[in-house]
C-alpha cells in the first residue's frame, strides 16, 4: 500500500492532533476516575477524603440506575429500529427518478442540520404539546381528546424526537450505498424471475448491509450519550421514566451535587458503553469485512 | 421454441429516436449477432428483446405470440451482461440456483441442475466460492450457467466478452460456440468485434445508427456487401473504397476492393503508388500504399513476408471479379 517513507510521515502529520486529542480526552476521564473515588458534594465541599468504591456502590444501588439503565436500551434500539427501517424505505424512494429530487433531498436531509435543543424544544412546544400543540389542535379538530404525549409516553416521545434527528443521517448513507448498486444486477434478477420484493429481500437488502452496520455502530455511539433532548423536554421524568443515563449522572452531580458519586455512574456509563462496543462488532462488524 | 419476431418496432428516448422503425426475424436455433459501431443502438435493441425496455411503438413476437407487454422474467428469455451481474454475496451455487429459487424449483432438483450446468461449464470445484474470488473466464461462466438453468427459448448476450483478455476471448469463443452447438438454442450475441461476429454467427445483422444496414450469413456479407458502409465494416483490414474518375472506368460511382484482392508488383500494374508503413505480421504483410490516386490511402494484403521498404514505388492490380461496385447512392449494383 505505502511505502515506508509514507507511513512515517503520515505519522509525524497526525501526531499534533493525536496528542491534543488524548489531552483532551485523557484529563477528563482521569479526574472523572480521581472523583469516583473521592467524598465530593457540593452542598458540603469541605469534607473530602477517599471513599474507596462507596460511590459506585451507592450509583450502583440507587433505584433509578435499573430504570436508567433499560431506559437507555429502549431509547438506542428504539431509534436504531427506526431509522434504519425507515432509513432503508427512504432511500429506495429517494433513489427513484422524480420532479425536484435535488430539492426533496435537502429537505429530507435538513433535520439533521438542527441543534438538537432546538429541534427537542420545537416538537416540544409547536408539535406535542397538549394545549398549544399541533397535534393537540390535529385531535381536538377531529374532536378526541388531546393526548400530551411527553408526560403519558415520554420515552416513546423522546425516541420519536431523536429518531426525527437521526433519520436523514440513517438515509443519506443508506442512498449513497443504494446508488452504488449496479443497475445490471437488478436487472439480471428481474429477469431471473425475482419479483420486486424478492429483488429487495435479495438483492438490495445485502448490497445495504454494509452501509446498516455503518449507520447502527455510528448511530449507537451517539445514541448511548443522548442528553439535550431529555434536559429541554421532560428533565428525565414523570420520576424516571425518561431517565438515561447520561441524564442520571447529570441529576446525581448537579441535582443531588454529589459530584462523586456522578463521576462514579459516568465511568459506569463509559464500561457499559464498551460492552455494548463490544457486542455490536462481535454481533455484525464482520460486516465490514470487505 | 425460440422464433423471435420484431415488427416495426422503435424506441424514443425523450426527443431522440434510437431506434427507427425496424423488422427483424430470428429463426429457432439460430446464432445471431448484432454488430456495428459503438452507439448504433445494439445494446438497445437486445434489451427490448429483453424486456428491459419498453417498445416505444411495434410489437416483439416470441414463439408466435405476442409479448411486447409480457415481462422480463415471462419471456423466457435469459440474459448474460457484460459485467456478469453476478451477485455478490451468494456462492457461486447460489448465483446458478437464483432462477431456480426464483421460480419455486425443489432444492433437490436446484441442486441437481445446478450441477449439470456447473460440470458442463467446468466450474464444479468452484460451487462453493463467492464471484469476488473467480477469474474473469469463471465468472463468465457463471453468468452463462445462470442463464442455462432456466432452459430458455433464446439466449441474449451483450458483448460477453469484452472484459477478457485476448487468450480468454478466443477460448471462451470457442466455448460458446460449443455450447450453441450442444443446447441447439436460439442465441442473440451482441459485439462490435468483427471477428467474434465472422467466426460465431450463423447470421449477422449490421447496424448502423439503429437501422439495419444488411443481414445475411457471415461469407454472404462478405462477398456480397450490400452497401458502402456494410462493405467498410465487415472486413479486416477494412475494404478499400474509392470513387472518381477510377471508379467510373470500372464502373461504380464508388469502387471498393479488399485489401486481399490486390495484386503487388514492384515492375508493373494498373495503379502505381508509393509504400508507407508495412506492417509484418508473419503470415501477412499489409502495406500502406499512399500516392495512388484512388484515395489517401490505399490497404493491401501480402501472404508471407515481402521485401518493399518505405518510399519503395509499387505497382497494385485488382482481382477484376472481386471488386465491389456502388451506386451513388451507396447500394450495391448488380
Ligand atoms: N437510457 C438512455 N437514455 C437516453 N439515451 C440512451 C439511453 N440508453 C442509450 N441511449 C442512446 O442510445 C444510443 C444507442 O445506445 P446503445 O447502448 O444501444 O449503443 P450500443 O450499440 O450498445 O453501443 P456500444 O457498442 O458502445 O455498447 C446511444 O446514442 C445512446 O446515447
Ligand atoms: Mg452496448
Amino acid at each position: 500500500m505505502s511505502t515506508q517513507h509514507s507511513r512515517t510521515a503520515a505519522r509525524f502529520m497526525i501526531a499534533p492532533a493525536t496528542v491534543l486529542l488524548l489531552g483532551w480526552m485523557l484529563i477528563p476521564l482521569c479526574m472523572t476516575l480521581y472523583y469516583s473515588f473521592r467524598r465530593y458534594r457540593l452542598l458540603t465541599p469541605d469534607r473530602t477524603g477517599w471513599v474507596g468504591f462507596r460511590n459506585y456502590e451507592n450509583f450502583l444501588t440507587n433505584p433509578a440506575f435499573m430504570d436508567a439503565l433499560t431506559n437507555t436500551l429502549a431509547l438506542v434500539l428504539g431509534v436504531l429500529i427506526i431509522t434504519v427501517v425507515l432509513g432503508v424505505l427512504l432511500a429506495i424512494l429517494l433513489d427513484q427518478p422524480m420532479f425536484g429530487q435535488g430539492i426533496v433531498r435537502i429537505l429530507v436531509i435538513a433535520p439533521f442540520f438542527v441543534m438538537p435543543t432546538v429541534s427537542a424544544l420545537v416538537w416540544k412546544n409547536m408539535f406535542m404539546n397538549p394545549v398549544n400543540g399541533l397535534f393537540a389542535y390535529a385531535a381536538k379538530a377531529v374532536g378526541l381528546q388531546p393526548y400530551d404525549f411527553l408526560s403519558q409516553a415520554p420515552l416513546l416521545s423522546i425516541i420519536g424526537i431523536v429518531s426525527w434527528q437521526w433519520l436523514p443521517f440513517a438515509t443519506l448513507i443508506l442512498l449513497t450505498a443504494i446508488q452504488s448498486l449496479d443497475s445490471e444486477q437488478m436487472e439480471a434478477a428481474e429477469m431471473d424471475g425475482a419479483s420486486p420484493l424478492s429483488r429487495f429481500w435479495f438483492i438490495t437488502l445485502p448490497h445495504l448491509s454494509r452501509a446498516i452496520t455503518v449507520v447502527i455502530l455510528i448511530q449507537t455511539i451517539f445514541l448511548l450519550s443522548i442528553f439535550a433532548e431529555i434536559l429541554v423536554t421532560t428533565n428525565g421524568g414523570p420520576g424516571t421514566a425518561s431517565t438515561n443515563l447520561t441524564y442520571l449522572v447529570y441529576a446525581e452531580s448537579l441535582l443531588n451535587y454529589d459530584v462523586g458519586e456522578g463521576s462514579a455512574g459516568g465511568v459506569i456509563a463509559i464500561i457499559l458503553a464498551n460492552i455494548v462496543a463490544i457486542f455490536l462488532m462481535r454481533m455484525i462488524g464482520k460486516n465490514l469485512d470487505a | 421454441m425460440g422464433n423471435i419476431t420484431l415488427k416495426q418496432i422503435t424506441k424514443s428516448f425523450g426527443d431522440v429516436q434510437v431506434i427507427p422503425p425496424l423488422d427483424l426475424e430470428i429463426n429457432e436455433g439460430e446464432f445471431v449477432v448484432f454488430v456495428g459501431p459503438s452507439g448504433c443502438g445494439k445494446s438497445t435493441l437486445m434489451r427490448l428483446i429483453a424486456g428491459l425496455e419498453d417498445v416505444t411503438s411495434g410489437s416483439i413476437e416470441i414463439d408466435g405470440r405476442n409479448a411486447t407487454e409480457t415481462s422480463p422474467a415471462k419471456r423466457g428469455l435469459a440474459m448474460v451482461f457484460q459485467s456478469y451481474a453476478l451477485y455478490p454475496h451468494m456462492s457461486v451455487r447460489k448465483n446458478i440456483a437464483f432462477p431456480l429459487r426464483m421460480a419455486g424449483m425443489s432444492k433437490e432438483e436446484q441442486n441437481a441442475k445446478v450441477e449439470a450446468a456447473a460440470s458442463v461449464l467446468n466450474l464444479t470445484d468452484y460451487l462453493e466460492r463467492r464471484p469476488g474470488q473467480l477469474s474473469g473466464g469463471q465468472r463468465q461462466r457463471v453468468a452463462i450457467g445462470r442463464a442455462i438453468v432456466r432452459e430458455p427459448a433464446a439466449f441474449l448476450f451483450d458483448e460477453p466478452l469484452s472484459n477478457l483478455d485476448a487468450a480468454l476471448r478466443v477460448g471462451m469463443r470457442m466455448e460458446i460456440s460449443e455450447l450453441h452447438k450442444k443446447l441447439a438454442t436460439t442465441m442473440i450475441y451482441v459485439t462490435h468485434d468483427q471477428v467474434e461476429a465472422m467466426t460465431m454467427a450463423d447470421k449477422i445483422v449490421v447496424l448502423q445508427a439503429g437501422n439495419i444496414e444488411q443481414v445475411g450469413g457471415p461469407l454472404e456479407l462478405y462477398h456480397r456487401p450490400r452497401n458502402t458502409f456494410v462493405a467498410g465494416f465487415i472486413g479486416s483490414p477494412k475494404m478499400n473504397l474509392f470513387s472518381g474518375e477510377e471508379a467510373t472506368k470500372l464502373g461504380g460511382d464508388t469502387v471498393g476492393i479488399r485489401p486481399e484482392h490486390l495484386n503487388v508488383s514492384t515492375e508493373s500494374g494498373m495503379w502505381k503508388g508509393r509504400v508507407g508503413v508495412s506492417e509484418h505480421l508473419g503470415s501477412d504483410t499489409f502495406l500502406h500504399v499512399h500516392d495512388t490516386g484512388l484515395t489517401d490511402l490505399i490497404t493491401v494484403r501480402v501472404s508471407g513476408e515481402m521485401a518493399v521498404h518505405h518510399g519503395d514505388t509499387i505497382y497494385l492490380s485488382p482481382d477484376m471479379d472481386k471488386l465491389h461496385r456502388f451506386g451513388a447512392d451507396g447500394l450495391r449494383l448488380a
